[in-house]
């Protein structure tokens, strides 16, 4: 591997990293049924960027990664790589690694014959192929066992051998289908640190595909939020969370308190069963489906409770609320609600110094306008 | 029998001898018909396992009505009477003037012996994970390259199998033979089936169990190799 320490240092600088842009153009996929599987799509991977396609089951994720890799034709856009349209490249030939689920290692052939495949392919020298491997081994921590075959390795060993054999030719990018779906908990989340690590010493472009969003928001440096066939929105995990443009992004990542407004305007104070509720303008989402459709979102972190109406403080948005369950978390507890005349259920997340509730206790649940974010619903 | 010191044929057997197989392997006749059979066996062998494998592999990529159709357009071959198919290779062949030439014969006797090759191939790749060729892709392999060093190993005993089929149909194959043979181009079942019809020759006995000793050799060699595989 020829990456250079230097970039490693400054690894989280954009600018300063090495890697390939990879461009999707207007990227339509439709396979014949009722939608597209991917439905004009842009997006820009900057150059040595953690990207993660993120969203539900049949969104369009793995259509996506397959189109990036070549592996299945567009219906309609360009795929460009470095400024190079790639579009009609068969995927031997657009030198990008792959990492699956099923880790796809041959089972025939030793791990070292798995690492030095590709090499083989590119008809490097023996000990060529001999250094790169025995480095990149050494990199993912299986020193000492190329000798084995799949078989004899467990599930995680395997996916280190594959994650090997996928960068030893150092790739314009790394491209990963959920490759940590078949692991156990704690496997996983040890991979996650070491691919985490290893995209940092490699300094190359990753487009991580899941549809677990605690995995996407620990690794990314971006998401790519899918919907359908559609991107919902691209931001920084914190962007996401803390900003969400529409209903669905607010759902998918975190808990949150729905309050659904219909069409409002959206300049003063609004109404919600009856309560009368300040609006901060600097947490209305930019996304023009607000006007139409909209809807105020509320993490259960910034709920607070209080007994009484009148303890609630001034300019704060409040609604009456009922103790429906309690969940002990250790240092806190979330206290799942009934709010307003309507017994929309809700969640406010409460420390554990913050006094007894018990099922059935009526409450005033309260927040700061600029705690909440009204969303394109 | 075939180890029979009598002239003609003789139950119980009377005495032991080589004599039979000395007049086997001494006959130009019953040499020159063994020649030509495993000529010919050989040849079918490498088409049919060729011309099959390739079939099965395209068809393993296809679905619908066509990969069907041509699968079992592939089989009609074995299911259709023996007779029928030789009257039809007889009468194109005539024309073709393919009638006692060593690519007649293995022509003819690749198209019975690749529905054999296509079987054992296609169960063979019903094990083969197809994913793994997506993996050899994206590691740049082209799909010749993919086939040689991937699908090829997985599936090489379904190949081999197959191979052994396609060698030992054409060694044993009689009807069609029949009708192909020239004066000048016979093969061993040919010549056993003139040996007790035209003339009575016992040196057929010795012919035969040197086709069944074969024939069982032959079978046996993906177990040898087998055996050798699991011992590494
Ligand atoms: N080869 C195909 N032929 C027809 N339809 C397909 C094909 N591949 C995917 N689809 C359809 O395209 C849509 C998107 O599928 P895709 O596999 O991209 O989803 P995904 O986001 O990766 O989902 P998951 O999280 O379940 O893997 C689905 O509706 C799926 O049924
Ligand atoms: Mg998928």
């Amino acid at each position: 591997m020829t990456h250079d320490t230097t970039v490693k240092a400054t690894g989280s600088s954009p600018g300063t990293r090495s890697g390939t842009e990879i461009r999707l153009d207007h990227v339509t996929k439709d396979y014949g049924l009722e939608a597209p599987a991917v439905d004009d799509i842009s997006l820009t991977i900057e150059p040595g960027e953690f990207m993660t396609l993120l969203g539900p089951s049949g969104s369009g994720k793995t259509t996506t990664l397959n189109l990036i890799a070549g592996f299945e034709t567009l219906t309609a856009g360009t795929i460009v790589l470095n400024g190079a349209d790639v579009s009609n490249v068969p995927p031997h030939r657009r030198n990008l690694g792959m990492l699956f689920q099923h880790y796809a290692l041959f089972p025939h052939m030793t791990v070292a014959q798995n690492v030095a495949y590709p090499l083989r392919e590119r008809r490097a020298d023996k000990r060529e192929i001999a250094r790169k491997v025995a480095e990149v081994l050494e990199l993912v921590q299986l020193t000492g066992r190329d000798d084995h075959h799949p078989a004899q390795l467990s599930g995680g060993q395997q996916q280190r051998v594959a994650l090997a054999r996928a960068i030893v030719f150092e790739p314009r990018a790394l491209l990963l289908d959920e490759p940590l779906g078949a692991l156990d908990r704690n496997l996983r989340s040890a991979l996650q640190v070491e691919i985490r690590r290893i995209h940092r010493e490699v300094g190359s472009t990753f487009v991580f595909v899941t549809h677990d969003q605690e995995e996407a928001l620990n690794l990314s440096d971006r998401i790519a939020l899918f919907n359908s066939g559609h991107i919902e929105q691209v931001g920084t995990p914190q962007q996401l969370y803390a900003e969400p443009e529409t209903l669905f992004t607010a759902r998918f990542l975190g808990d949150s308190n729905v309050f659904e407004l219909g069409q409002a305007a959206l300049d003063e104070n609004l109404t919600w069963d009856g309560e009368t509720w300040g609006i901060d303008p600097g947490t209305v989402a930019a996304h023009p489906g607000v006007r139409t459709r909209s809807a105020i979102v509320v993490r259960p972190e910034d709920v607070e409770v209080v007994n009484r109406l009148d303890e609630v403080p001034a300019g704060a948005n409040a609604v009456r609320a009922t103790v429906r369950d309690v969940e002990y978390m250790g240092a806190y507890r979330t206290l799942l609600l009934t709010m307003g005349e309507r017994r929309l259920p809700g969640r406010a997340r409460v420390s554990a110094l913050h006094g007894d509730h018990a099922v059935g206790d009526d409450l005033v649940a309260w927040w700061r306008p600029r705690a909440q974010r009204i969303v394109a619903a | 029998m075939s180890f029979s010191g009598a002239p003609t044929f003789q139950w119980p057997p009377r005495g032991f001898s080589w004599r039979l197989y000395h007049n086997f392997f001494t006959s130009p006749v019953w040499l020159d018909s063994l020649r030509n059979s495993l000529l010919v066996a050989l040849l079918t062998a490498l088409l049919a396992t060729t011309v099959g494998t390739a079939a099965a592999v395209a068809l393993s990529r296809l679905h619908g009505r066509l990969a069907r159709f041509v699968r079992t357009l592939l089989m009609v071959p074995i299911v259709a009477p023996a007779i029928v198919v030789a009257v039809a290779v007889y009468i194109s062949f005539l024309g073709w003037r393919l009638t006692g030439t060593v690519p007649g014969y293995v022509l003819a006797h690749t198209a019975i012996a690749v529905p054999y090759v296509l079987v054992s191939v296609t169960g063979a790749l019903g094990g083969f994970d197809q994913r793994l060729l997506k993996a050899s892709a994206s590691l740049g392999a082209s799909p010749w390259r993919s086939f040689v060093r991937v699908t090829m190993p997985l599936i090489s005993r379904g190949i081999l199998t197959g191979a052994i089929f396609a060698f030992i149909v054409s060694f044993d194959e009689v009807v069609i033979a029949l009708f192909l043979r020239s004066p000048q181009f016979q093969t061993m079942p040919v010549q056993m089936y003139n040996s007790v019809t035209v003339e009575i020759d016992p040196t057929i006995s010795a012919a035969s169990s040197l086709m069944v000793v074969a024939v069982t050799i032959i079978f046996l060699v993906p177990q040898l190799l087998r055996g050798r595989a699991r011992r590494r």
